[in-house]
């Protein structure tokens, strides 16, 4: 079987360091091993699979790269009990029911039960669902969200796309992608993935970034936020992340909205009273709360 | 798929046979390290440069590791094989790791062969039976060994619940687009109705079993019953050890064999008959899975004695958050078959309105009782003991 090609290669995936260059531009600051496992998996056309708490920017990485590389994300959630029908493909039933019903009413004389059923299987009545739009419209970025969420049947059968990069549709023929997709797969870890699955990609754990670097994060996505404002926000919630312990620490899209909220009140301080009452930006669980507001007088009154 | 070219000799020593030479000790040091995925990290580095150190070693924890808990061990070879410090301090302090494990399972000593006395003469059939009843923790070598063989007759039906998918059915709604859909396929002419109903799917469970030292007595049984449980439903069932610390041990369980897979269990386990910090363990899986999804809708079995060293409190208050995101928590109690027991110690009394069914787990027979408990999907629990 031929392999697919590979994406066009932009200045932006010449090496690890022009990927974190182009990504910064497109305000996703990416570290080193983010950086050289991303570009990897344009290299070695392997899928990309991404874990980490959540709000590390797994998701957030499939945006940046399908917006720097100027091609379209095609999305699939995965939940518990998703099929491969929704993954790929599926036939418009009541459609072909409606052909069906003119195909009566015009009385047609000619061509027999076999070939009206050839016509019911036409490309006009399939419906593509992710994967299959994926192998289509390559180049292009594909994100399989949260695969732990799914079940091991569709676990397996998405590492045979990922393998063949090609899907075959009974009544149509085989579907073979072009160029291979950019594919991100994310996990929250709820459940152990197959090792097979795992074989195939590239692996890479996210941490939450540092003080620096989220702090570089914070001003790249929300430049208009006061600079001051920013650094006490971060270094909050890098505390809240390793001294309090939080059922649900922030992640890096709490830290985000809350220095919105701060700028949407006009803050450019950060206060006990205005801290408490935003607080449900970046904290969302009433045990956590609790614990947070106490910490809050603890740390802004000294 | 992507050929693995071979990186060329530079200065004398050969880069391709240094890789795979790193490849190798980092399977040897405990990584999943297999064939292709060694393939792999060869293309990888040829596609990032050799010369660069800082290259090589994303590279191959990009190919290389496959879990946040792989990193330490994976910094270490690297700092062995390729000299200096490792390159990034991320030790997690919270991942246990086990490069060295004390685990003995002298609990267990290989009774069988040469009869001992204890062995003379009993007929089989009633000598299981009493078997069975036995509190495991009384048992002489030889018993053990019996009760070893007789945990393979314990039959784990795992519990159910609801897919979101229908089957076909000869009984149940009926299937209205099945139902045309085979009409249509004869042209039109009626055939006969097609039913549906809702589909099952196994419900998962999770063990937390205590290992600590008030345990010991039980807790290679207790494992024993593990492994059982985990084969009978491989892909939803997760054990879990709890004594110190928390060790994800379902990997070593999925073993066929269960001797060879309580070794590997007793392996990764670092806090054999250690002290317990059963509330903390609780919360640490609380966050690390429990929370991320492995004990939402799930059977959470804790077997434990509800020795608390630490505060109680906490423990109660952990057991509420578990309660509050699994869908039944059943608490087995190997204390708790014996006349006269009640449950007074601080940790128990703690938990106890936060769980659903409260066994006994001391025996074959009281296993029996507790799988059947795991099992029922019904809703509405027997009283609370």
């Amino acid at each position: 079987m031929q392999p697919p090609a590979a994406l066009a290669d932009p200045q932006a995936l010449a090496d690890p360091q022009a990927l974190a260059d182009a990504l910064a531009d497109t305000s996703y600051l990416a570290d080193e091993g983010l950086a050289t496992v991303a570009w990897l998996a344009h290299a070695l056309q392997r899928p990309l699979l991404l874990e980490g708490e959540p709000g590390t920017g797994k998701t957030a990485l499939a945006e940046a790269v399908a917006s720097l590389l100027d091609v379209p994300l095609i999305r699939l959630q995965c939940y518990e009990g998703i099929e491969a029908s929704q993954a790929l493909y599926d036939w418009d039933f009541p459609r072909q029911i409606l052909h069906l019903r003119a195909v009566e009413a015009l009385g047609r004389e000619q061509g027999g039960a076999a070939e009206l059923e050839a016509e019911l299987f036409d490309e006009r009545f399939l419906q593509a669902r992710p994967v299959l739009r994926a192998l289509r419209e390559a180049p292009c970025v594909l994100l399989v969200d949260e695969v732990d969420r799914a079940d091991d049947e569709f676990e397996a059968f998405l590492l045979e796309v990922l393998s063949t990069w090609s899907v075959s549709i009974p009544e149509l023929g085989t579907v073979r992608a072009a160029v291979a997709p950019y594919v991100v797969l994310t996990s929250n870890r709820t459940r152990e993935l197959h090792d097979a699955l795992k074989r195939r990609c590239l692996y890479h754990w996210i941490e939450h970034p540092g003080l620096k670097r989220e702090l570089a994060i914070v001003r790249a996505r929300l430049p208009e936020v006061d600079q001051a404002l920013a650094a006490e926000i971060v270094g909050l919630v890098q505390r809240l992340r390793s001294d309090e312990d939080l059922v649900k620490p922030p992640g890096v899209a709490e830290t985000l909205d809350w220095a919105r909220a701060l700028h949407a009140l006009g803050t450019s301080r950060l206060d006990p009273e205005v801290a408490a009452a935003t607080l449900g930006a970046a904290v969302k669980d009433r045990d956590d709360t609790e614990r947070v507001r106490v910490a809050l007088d603890r740390m802004l009154t000294r | 798929m992507t050929a693995a070219p071979s990186p060329a000799p530079v200065d004398g020593w050969d880069v391709g046979q240094t890789l795979a030479g790193f490849a190798r000790a980092c399977r040897a040091a405990g990584l999943p390290v297999t064939a292709d995925r060694e393939r792999t990290f060869l293309s990888a580095c040829a596609a990032t440069g050799l010369g660069e150190r800082r290259a090589v070693y994303w590279a191959g924890r990009a190919t290389l590791t496959a879990s946040p808990a792989d990193v330490e061990p994976y910094d270490r070879v690297f700092a062995g094989w390729f000299g200096g410090r490792p390159m990034h301090g991320v030790a997690r302090q919270d991942t246990p790791r086990t490069s060295t494990v004390q685990a003995s399972l002298e609990e267990l000593p290989e009774g069988e062969g040469d009869a001992g006395p204890g062995e003379l003469l009993r007929a089989a059939a009633s000598a299981e039976e009493v078997l069975r009843h036995r509190d495991v923790a009384g048992l002489s070598p030889a018993d053990r060994a019996a009760l070893r063989r007789q945990f393979a007759t314990l039959t784990p039906r795992p519990p159910t619940r609801p897919a979101r998918r229908h089957t076909p059915s000869r009984t149940g709604a009926v299937d209205g687009r099945a139902t045309v859909r085979a009409h249509l396929r004869n042209l039109g002419e009626p055939e006969r109705i097609r039913y549906r109903r809702r589909a099952v799917r196994p419900r998962r469970v999770v063990l937390l079993v205590d290992v600590s030292g008030s345990m010991s007595a039980y807790a290679d049984a207790l494992l024993r019953l593990a492994h059982v449980m985990v084969q009978a439903a491989p892909r939803t069932t997760e054990v879990f050890t709890v004594g110190t610390r928390l060790t994800h041990v379902t990997r070593a369980l999925r073993e066929r064999d269960p001797d060879r897979a309580l070794l590997a269990a007793g392996e990764v386990v670092p806090d054999w008959s250690g002290g317990t910090r059963l509330g903390q363990a609780v919360g640490v899986f609380l966050r690390r899975w429990g929370r991320r999804g492995m004990a939402r809708g799930a059977v959470v079995v804790v077997l434990s004695d509800g020795w608390e060293r630490q505060d109680p409190e906490q423990l109660g208050e952990q057991v509420r958050r578990l309660r509050s995101l699994a869908h039944r928590v059943v608490w087995v109690n190997p204390h708790r078959g014996k006349a006269g027991y009640l449950p007074v110690q601080a940790g128990i009394v703690a938990c106890l309105p936060h769980v659903d069914d409260f066994v006994a787990g001391h025996s074959l027979a009281a296993f029996e009782e507790m799988l059947a408990v795991v099992d029922q999907h019904a809703a509405g629990s027997p009283p609370r003991g």
